[in-house]
């Protein structure tokens, strides 16, 4: 598997042409698609157009980019300018975006070569990629298995090798559990770090896009190219970008890494391989040179309750907007607009979009304000102080991004509480708005799963440098390939 | 002496009004994306994804409706709020893209604040808030009940619009009016509003309620929707108060409701609509984040307001002497103030301008349906006729002619008296002349004012007048007549 830096780097040597890259991508996508089902859909005339523009540059001596040539795969999440855009969703099955997301746009600026769109949880509600309305994507680690979600489709595709680089996002968890379970790299920057412009809302205050990639330092350069501030989202920070790609470490003298009392205690109650795998990677930051500290996050164990009043809240608004009145789906048949509003959105609507706008639409309902979204807001800022409190004593938090390996199709579907624990170590960092990514920890039962590391809001430099000295001193992902790809001609 | 119930149809009551004024704020652009706000345009060429409310837009705040609404919250005493935040409000209806309006619920951008009538009377404001317009619906056939189908223009979606609101103090529907005048006149002066009814950019609803007089416990109230123009909201309270009345004295109560006013039929109908069982289920929006103002900022609104209309109406009544009435028409907008004082520059006819801006001037704009901003009238041409009619250049008659032409064409008055042989005559032999024909034409006048009948004189001034088809000079004409008959 070729890593996003290594494609960039043989482009620019003319050692190969970014159309040829992008044709052996495709093909590979479309070769795997019977076994993953990762894509909602390919887009191979903007990929070869976009790659063929790279290849003029490059003759004409001209500076590609830094992405040049590299191809990835975008969400269908995010718009994409003439490109249908669903988010996973029946209301938005025919939708073609007048314009590119703020992310899109930066990702084609730099010359990353879109080569289609993934699949996805329905308006990335779900940590399975099963609640597509379209069919489930799977794993490329095991095909009976998910790659998790909401982001499945785009794990799932970096993490069989057909493109280095995907986008994500990551509302509770949506990059970094899939990042996890595909044995990819996936980051969640800090909230108001990347522009939010475009990227179809599920929960305002919590979206967060980011890159899924086959390693650290493909992360940070793409980072690199999409955060920063944007005059269309007032919720994106304007302070400085700095070049993440000069702050990958080779070893973490002096580093604190912080361990989470509550979370080792969780984790030890779950599966018992998992808890011992992420006790060695713990030993194995020690050993490049990290002090491991005790923290505590006493509030976390309220951050599921608080996410799953929040979240929905604010779902149950940023949805409304889905009415079949001026763009997507419309199911007319006689009455009025208010009966063609409710017919279109129940039938363009899955079961687990309508769990939360009705959790939502409760939960914001005038007498019960207070006592849910009010209260909620304010577990919030106790769970945001928890975080500031242990980064006073540490430099970064090491833990679990996930409670169990990848699970089987329809293991957990008919019980959405079981799905939503899965969130369990993810969400309280979403909730405080700190950046975390998952970096590949190892196997348990042959199936990947991820390491944590979180750190203090706009810290992603120090975060990213922990995770490539850990990556780098590991090598848990490239020491195996993904049984999909397994004997595929490179 | 025992105590008496009074009967219903013997109670007095007295009416207890608030309004909510919506402004639509005349900024270049929309609340929260570059769209142009501009009113008239084709349907549905002022939009773009982000007031379209297209999937993962978001909004920004415009600056600028920030400050118009802040200097409006200056003007009228407001205090302005140093945290504020915006709110979405939630409810489904097709003229708005997002299916919630983003408005401001807790912490608007300004509390407080007054209005003075010309009487004295003081009504005290409750808020001032921002928030964005809706599209508009076109029903095919009318009402939206029965329509064939219903268009939506969202040019009008995503506009600035200022929420004034103010307390229950308003006591009559002719103090609903003064209320409005005054308004209007202050953010006219400000320039924030284009303050056209007719055009929406206005708009009032009213709650009203009545009690008995003397009762200091407020009734239910009834909200009044639809009123187009300052006269129908003098109508439509007229109306729903007296129908709040007759309905108590029959021992009816009164229903909290929405009514809209028909201009048609001259009535208030209730809209049945289900608005007092809307949960709008307001919540911080999360696209965006708290305005926070400094004190400097303020400061220097404050100190950009322009003079205000009460100001401008002392400073006119005691400057130019005119009475307190001439002075606060002269003052209702800014246009007609700044006009009437360019006029008085060019003339130092403070008096005479007035008249003409005062009646004359509005006059020619109603027939020929203009305004003072599209009439190509300037102030210098109005000065000049002034001074001519002083110097006897005009006579007052003609002088009413050449001013409808000044209104309507924006010519100089000479050129207007030359082209027409409106030029006063006040040669003496050629009005001895008409007096000559005249004395000769009408002996039985001339002999009843010799006989003492000094109204005589009036009639034969008249008659020289007619001769001279209103050109000649009316006070040589007297003198003349008076010599010769002397």
């Amino acid at each position: 598997m070729k890593t996003g830096h290594e494609i960039r780097e043989a482009i620019a040597l003319k050692q190969r042409s970014a159309l040829e890259v992008a044709q052996a991508a495709l093909r590979d996508a479309q070769a795997l698609e019977p076994q993953l089902s990762a894509y909602v859909r390919l887009t191979p005339e903007r990929a070869l157009a976009r790659a063929q523009k790279i290849d003029d540059a490059i003759a004409a001596g001209k500076d590609p980019g830094p992405l040049a040539g590299i191809p990835v795969a975008v969400k269908d999440i995010f718009c994409v300018a003439a490109e249908i855009t669903t988010a996973g969703s029946r209301i938005l099955e025919n939708f073609r975006s007048p314009y590119s997301a703020t992310v899109v746009q930066k990702l084609e600026d730099a010359g990353a070569v879109i080569i289609g769109k993934t699949n996805m949880d329905e308006f990335a509600m779900g940590s399975s990629c099963e609640n597509s309305a379209f069919f489930p994507t799977r794993n490329p680690w095991d095909t009976t298995r998910v790659p998790g979600g909401s982001s499945g489709g785009s794990a799932s595709t970096v993490g069989a090798g057909t493109v280095p680089i995907a986008l994500g996002t990551d509302t509770g968890g949506s990059i970094r559990e899939p990042a996890a379970f595909c044995n990819v790299v996936g980051v969640k920057p800090t909230y108001g770090r990347v522009s939010r412009y475009g990227l179809i809302a599920f929960a305002s205050s919590l979206d967060q896009a980011g890159p899924m990639t086959a390693d650290v330092r493909d992360a940070a350069q793409t980072l690199e190219v999409i955060a920063g501030h944007d005059p269309l989202d007032s919720t994106s920070v304007d302070t400085a970008v700095p070049k993440y790609s000069t702050f990958l470490r080779s070893d973490l003298a002096g580093i604190r890494v912080g361990i989470v009392a509550e979370f080792e205690e969780q984790i030890g109650k779950s599966d018992q391989a998992l808890a011992a795998l992420y006790k060695a990677a713990y030993a194995d930051l020690e050993r490049l040179g990290a002090q491991l500290i005790d923290v505590r996050l006493p509030h976390a164990r309220y951050g599921l309750a608080t996410y799953y009043l929040i979240a929905p809240a604010e779902c149950s608004s940023n949805l409304a907007r889905y009415d079949g009145a001026r763009y997507g789906c419309r199911v007319e048949d006689g009455g009025d607009v208010f009966a063609m509003f409710e017919r279109t959105r129940a039938a363009g609507f899955g079961d687990e979009v309508k769990r939360r706008v009705i959790l939502g639409t409760y939960a914001l309902s005038a007498g019960y304000y207070d006592a849910y979204y009010g209260r909620a807001q304010k577990i919030r800022t106790l769970i945001k102080r928890d975080f500031d409190e242990a980064f006073a004593t540490c430099d970064v938090i090491a833990c679990p991004a996930v409670s169990c390996p990848p699970f089987e199709l329809g293991a957990k579907t008919a019980d959405p509480v079981a799905m939503y624990l899965m969130d369990y170590f993810t969400i309280p960092m979403s909730l405080a708005g700190v950046p975390a990514l998952s970096v590949p920890a190892g196997y348990v039962r042959d199936l990947p799963v991820g390491l944590q590391i979180v750190a203090p809001a706009f810290e992603e430099a120090a975060m990213l440098g922990v995770a490539h000295a850990y990556e780098q001193a590991t090598q848990h992902a490239s020491k195996r390939t993904p049984l999909v790809a397994a004997g595929r001609a490179s | 002496m025992s105590t008496r119930v009074t009967a219903p149809e013997e109670m007095r009551y007295e009416p207890v009004i608030g309004l909510e004024v919506h402004a639509e704020l005349s900024t270049k652009s929309k609340m929260f994306c570059g769209c142009r706000n501009e009113f008239g345009a084709e349907p549905n060429t002022l939009v773009c994804p982000i007031c379209l409310g297209m999937p993962g837009t978001l909004p920004v705040i415009n600056a600028r409706a920030v400050e118009y609404l802040c200097k409006t919250g200056i003007a009228l005493g407001c205090s302005i709020a140093s945290h504020s935040k915006f709110d979405r409000k939630n409810y489904f209806y097709p003229d708005m893209p997002k299916n919630y309006q983003i408005s401001q619920y807790d912490m608007p951008l300004t509390t407080g604040g007054i209005v003075t009538l010309p009487s004295g009377k003081v009504i005290r404001l409750n808020r001032i808030h921002l928030e964005e317009d809706t599209g508009k619906n076109v029903h095919a056939g009318g009402r939206m009940a029965g329509a064939e189908y219903t268009l939506i223009d969202y040019n009008r979606a995503g506009v600035p619009l200022m929420e004034i609101v103010t307390e229950p103090d308003i006591a009559s529907p002719e103090e609903a009016e003064a209320y409005l005048v005054q308004l209007k006149a202050v953010l006219s002066y400000l320039g924030v509003s284009d303050v056209k009814m007719h055009e929406g950019s206005l708009r009032c609803d009213a709650n009203v309620s009545i009690r008995p007089v003397g009762s200091t416990v407020l009734g239910t109230k009834a909200e009044v929707k639809n009123m187009n123009s300052f006269r129908s909201v003098v109508s439509a309270l007229r109306y729903e108060i007296e129908r709040q009345e007759a309905a108590l004295r029959k021992g009816e109560r009164i229903v909290q409701e929405t009514r809209n006013w028909d201009e048609g039929r001259k009535l208030t109908y209730s809209t049945r609509s289900k608005e007092q069982a809307h949960d709008y289920r307001y919540f911080p929006d999360p696209d965006l984040v708290p305005i926070a103002l400094e004190q400097v900022t303020i400061d220097r609104w404050r100190g950009e307001l322009p003079e205000l209309p009460l100001a401008k109406r002392e400073r006119f009544a005691a400057r130019y002497g005119l009475g307190e009435y001439d002075a606060a028409i002269l003052t209702e907008d800014s246009r007609t103030a700044e006009f009437f004082e360019a006029v008085v520059a060019a003339s130092d006819e403070p008096k005479a301008a007035a008249n003409w801006m005062l009646n004359d001037v509005p006059r020619a704009l109603e027939k020929h349906s203009l305004t003072l901003a599209t009439s190509p009238m300037k102030p210098a041409q109005l000065a000049a006729l002034t001074h001519l009619v002083k110097t006897g250049g005009v006579s007052g008659k003609a002088a009413k002619e050449v001013c409808e032409v000044i209104v309507v064409e924006g010519k100089d008055p000479q050129a207007i008296i030359a082209e027409r042989g409106l030029s006063q005559v006040s040669d003496e032999r050629a009005i001895a002349q008409f007096v000559d024909d005249v004395v000769a034409a009408n002996a039985d006048s001339v002999a009843s004012y010799k006989s003492g009948k000094t109204k005589a004189l009036e009639f034969l001034v008249g008659q020289v007048m007619k001769a001279s088809r209103g050109k000649a000079n009316i006070e040589l004409v007297r003198s003349t007549l008076q010599k010769r008959l002397g």
